[in-house]
């Protein structure tokens, strides 16, 4: 039996006879479509003026939770670039496909670029939207995703939390009642960072969007920048989506090397420019620089820094009977 | 179906039959029907191509036209291709054994074959996936034999297979059950072999309701959704049309989403209007 | 050994009936079986804890709920689309038959995404609704729409083939011993497609627990509110809760069976009429 994807190698080698063909398969989230279609093609070409391979790029879309579900479950991904460590810790531990340091072995934690969480409001600001503190007042209605499954929602949930510590100088009790309030007025809990936006801008539920900074920018791109406006709230959290070779399929398909190439490009000037235009914070200084009118200056606090990393946070806000699962009441 | 007209249309004669209820009456119940129909079935129907078009025809024809469209288009029709011919043998072995002979467990066997149809899809891939996926039963074996199921378009094909595997036995199991065994022991008697029993005698007796089953099976195989959604990788060039229809809604891409849902919406009505014209045929074949 | 009865000259009992259990065991028992096995692998408890949970017991109360209410308005709604088609003649009627098909027909999803268009505030449906108050999309209300939109070509078409064959002249008898028509309908009508009515209900009911593609788009989603068994499954799947999502899966799966054993009941009584589905 053989799989689709060795069927269209086969026949794409014939096409092809001369130069070496190579087939990647990058596993990621929902948001980064626009992304990685556009970096696909900047690779593709860097890779054939180095190497003369030609390399073909397929991507793979979906909530990030299940993306790694998929992974664990046999999907035969290359690479991988989630939402958040948490999914592809999950795939080191479940899978074993990658050392359980995964996130040692590229700069920056393995996060070539960084976003964070934004407010994106209606036309105007109807309902004066300005900082979390908003959110939480009675009548403003908040679409944004279920943090069970959507790795967005997850930030998402965080930001707030490190919001209400703040003001309420680390009162835990406080914060916990803030998220209750927060969520209380959340009408429609989507699955998917993808299916809130659509939830928020094409069926015109809620005030407010608490999206992807990228995201946010996306949905005006593409649905009229006179629409809707972004809101920066006074704090939020830097959202690092990692990214990592997945060894053992790396190596079974004999990518191992342009894997590893593909995303260390993700480094390079080019990719960080390439991200900067899709709205992901660059790391690199300079087109940081470039591009700094696309991203507000705020306060960023970080899952390492304030709630001890992913493992400890997933357990405490998102596992069965925690955080979230006690102060979300529906 | 079965009977055209029923005769109490005489309407005007004031002394109306007494199976018949008043023309006011009458005009209500149809008005009723019609009004719920209307904006149930009707209204639907438009939207679909309403929203498809909401572009212009160009936006339409380009999607359609999309490399991605089309290799989901290809990739629908593989699926398809598969399970419904498969279903389709294995039906009639099934129908075959469960209405000429009898045997202990026919029942059983008959309701578990109908399982499937009141099964969750999402069930269906799910299932799969605890056999066929790297963590389930089969998984390390299929590993090591560089083998893939699930994510892969085999898992595509037998969680369709699944999900449309009652459709051809169901039908043929009352209609073999209603027609005995007499002439295919007649037909034996006289010395036919099994097989030219089976294609002189069972075969041209069964054919239109063969034909039914085929056409509603392959109808939900071509539109399933929720199984192949478990089971599928969410690659771009890798989905069925209704993966592709969910991928183009996720995208904002609504118009496009749509105009992709009007191949399948065709699909739909070229399916309804066959089983009315097979239960016409039958109609006219039994008077 | 099985012990047959005398089966006649009939050939290919051995051959047909092991390809169907072969078949029907490699594509349906076998895999479903390891639901099974998945579920075991919980204890009692763990497996009683996860199906209690509130908001799993909230999404079985929705996809039951909104399935039941489903079936029942289709039983009104359907006799009457059956009655309808079997009794009168109208313009139009030839392509209305066919088209109470068309919610079987249709993939799910298309349905879904098109009914939660058309219900949407903004919606050709929604924007008439939207003024009288009644939110459809995103509510249990939605559910209620997309199941009775599946469910409607089971009642219509158990019931309509019955009424068709319907004798006239027990309506003419029981008009001639002074029945009015409505006395015909309730004492007569009634009761000859009962059992009809019955099956297209238990089948609509089976087809609207589990169904998922047309209802995820016209529902929020919001656990413990709009949240169906299906995708509860789906969620905790998402979240590597396999043995959660099974416990639930075996629970759907004995339902189901359950319902069908009922169906079959049903028809295997009344096997004059078997649904066209």
């Amino acid at each position: 039996m053989k799989t689709f994807l060795t069927l269209v190698l086969a026949s794409s080698l014939v096409a092809a006879a001369g130069a070496k063909q190579i087939k990647l398969l990058n596993v990621s989230y929902d948001p980064t479509r626009e992304l990685y279609q556009e970096y696909n093609a900047a690779f593709a070409k860097y890779w054939k003026a180095k190497t003369g391979d030609d390399v073909v790029i397929s991507e793979s879309h979906g909530g990030s939770g299940k993306q790694a579900q998929s992974v664990i479950n046999g999907l035969e991904a290359d690479v991988v670039t989630l939402a958040l460590a948490y999914d592809i810790d999950a795939i080191a531990q479940r899978a074993k496909l990658l050392p359980a340091d995964w996130q040692k072995r590229l700069p920056d934690n393995s996060t070539p670029y960084t976003s964070t969480i934004v407010f994106l409001v209606r036309k105007g600001n109807p309902k004066h939207i300005q900082d979390w503190d908003d959110l939480v007042k009675p009548g403003v209605s908040v679409v944004t995703p279920n943090p069970k499954t959507s790795g967005g929602a997850r930030w998402t949930f965080l930001a707030a939390w490190a919001y209400a510590l703040e003001k309420n100088n680390h009162d835990e009790a406080r914060a916990r009642d803030f998220a209750a309030r927060l969520y209380k007025n959340v009408p429609v809990l989507d699955s998917g960072a993808r299916g809130s936006t659509i939830t928020f801008v094409q069926h015109e539920v809620g005030d407010v969007l608490l999206a992807w900074e990228n995201e946010a920018h996306l949905a005006r791109k593409e649905f009229g920048a006179d629409k809707f406006e972004i809101v920066t709230p006074s704090l939020s959290i830097l959202a690092e989506p990692p990214v990592a070779v997945v060894d053992k399929t790396a190596r079974r398909h004999g990518n191992e090397i342009v894997a590893q190439a593909y995303l260390e490009y993700l480094y390079s000037e080019q990719g960080q420019e390439i991200a900067a235009k899709n709205f992901y914070r660059p790391r690199n200084e300079k087109i940081a620089a470039r591009y700094a009118a696309n991203f507000a200056q705020l306060k960023l606090v970080t899952v390492d820094g304030e709630f001890g990393g992913w493992q400890k946070a997933q357990r405490k806000f998102f596992g069965d009977d925690g955080i979230f699962d006690r102060i979300y009441q529906p | 179906m079965k009977s055209a007209a029923t005769p109490n249309v005489v309407s005007g004669v004031r002394h109306r039959s007494p199976t018949a209820e008043s023309p006011f009456v009458r005009w209500l119940l149809i008005g009723g029907a019609l009004l719920f129909l209307g904006l149930f079935l009707v209204v639907p129907l438009l939207a679909v191509f309403a929203q498809a078009f909401a572009k212009g025809p160009g936006f339409y024809f380009k999607t359609l036209a999309d490399p991605q469209s089309l290799s989901a288009i290809k990739l629908t029709l593989l699926t398809a291709g598969i399970a419904v011919p498969m279903n389709c043998v294995f039906g009639l072995a099934a129908a075959w054994a469960i209405t000429k002979f009898t045997f202990p467990g026919r029942n059983i066997l008959t309701t578990l074959m109908d399982l499937p149809f009141s099964v969750s899809p999402v069930i269906a891939g799910l299932v799969y996936v605890l056999v066929f996926g790297a963590q389930g039963w089969f998984g390390p074996w299929l590993n090591a034999h560089d083998l893939r199921i699930i994510y892969a378009v085999p898992g595509l094909v037998l969680a369709t297979t699944f999900v449309t595997f009652p459709f051809v036995a169901r039908e043929l199991i009352p209609l073999m059950q209603a027609q005995g065994r007499a002439d295919e022991e007649a037909a034996r008697a006289l010395g036919a072999g099994g097989w030219q029993t089976f294609w002189r005698v069972t075969l041209p007796a069964i054919k239109w309701g063969l034909l039914y089953g085929v056409i509603l099976c392959n109808a939900r195989a071509m539109g399933e959704f929720g199984a192949v959604s478990v089971v599928s990788n969410n690659t771009q060039g890798q989905n069925t049309v209704t993966l592709q229809i969910e991928t183009l809604y996720k995208d904002f891409n609504l118009t496009g989403a749509f105009a992709l849902a009007t191949v399948l919406t065709f699909l739909a009505l070229i399916t309804i209007a066959l089983k009315a014209w097979i239960e016409r045929k039958e109609t006219t074949l039994k008077l | 050994m099985l012990r047959l009865r005398q089966r006649g000259v009939l050939p290919g009992f051995r051959l047909t009936l092991g390809c169907a259990l072969l078949y029907l065991s490699l594509i349906v028992l076998i895999p479903l079986a390891a639901a099974f096995v998945k579920a075991s692998e919980l204890s009692p408890w763990q497996f009683w804890h996860d199906l209690t949970t509130p908001r799993a017991l909230a999404a079985f109360r929705l996809s039951f709920g909104a399935a039941f209410l489903a079936a029942l308005a289709n039983l009104f709604f359907g006799l009457l689309v059956a009655w309808v088609l079997a009794r009168y003649q109208f313009w139009g009627k030839r392509v209305m038959d066919a088209l109470v098909d068309l919610p079987f027909a249709l993939p799910t999803l298309v349905a879904g995404i098109t009914l939660a268009t058309l219900f949407a505030q903004n919606g050709w449906i929604g924007r008439w609704l939207a003024p009288l108050g009644i939110k459809v999309v995103y509510t249990q209300l939605g559910v209620f729409v997309a199941l009775l939109f599946i469910g409607l070509p089971f009642v219509v078409r158990t019931v309509q083939p019955v009424l068709e064959d319907l004798d006239l002249e027990l309506e003419e008898a029981a008009a001639s011993l002074g029945a009015n028509r409505r006395q015909t309908f309730r004492r007569v009508i009634l009761p000859s497609v009962r059992p009809a009515l019955l099956t297209g209900f238990a089948l609509a009911f089976a087809r609207g627990v589990g169904e998922y593609g047309s209802v995820i788009f016209i529902s929020s989603n919001l656990p413990g509110k709009t949240e169906i068994v299906p995708l509860l499954i789906v969620t905790k799947l998402e979240q590597f809760d396999y043995a959660g999502a099974t416990a639930i899966a075996v629970v759907m799966l004995l339902a189901s069976f359950a319902l069908l054993l009922l169906i079959n009941l049903f028809q295997w009584r009344s096997s004059r009429y078997h649904a066209r589905i």
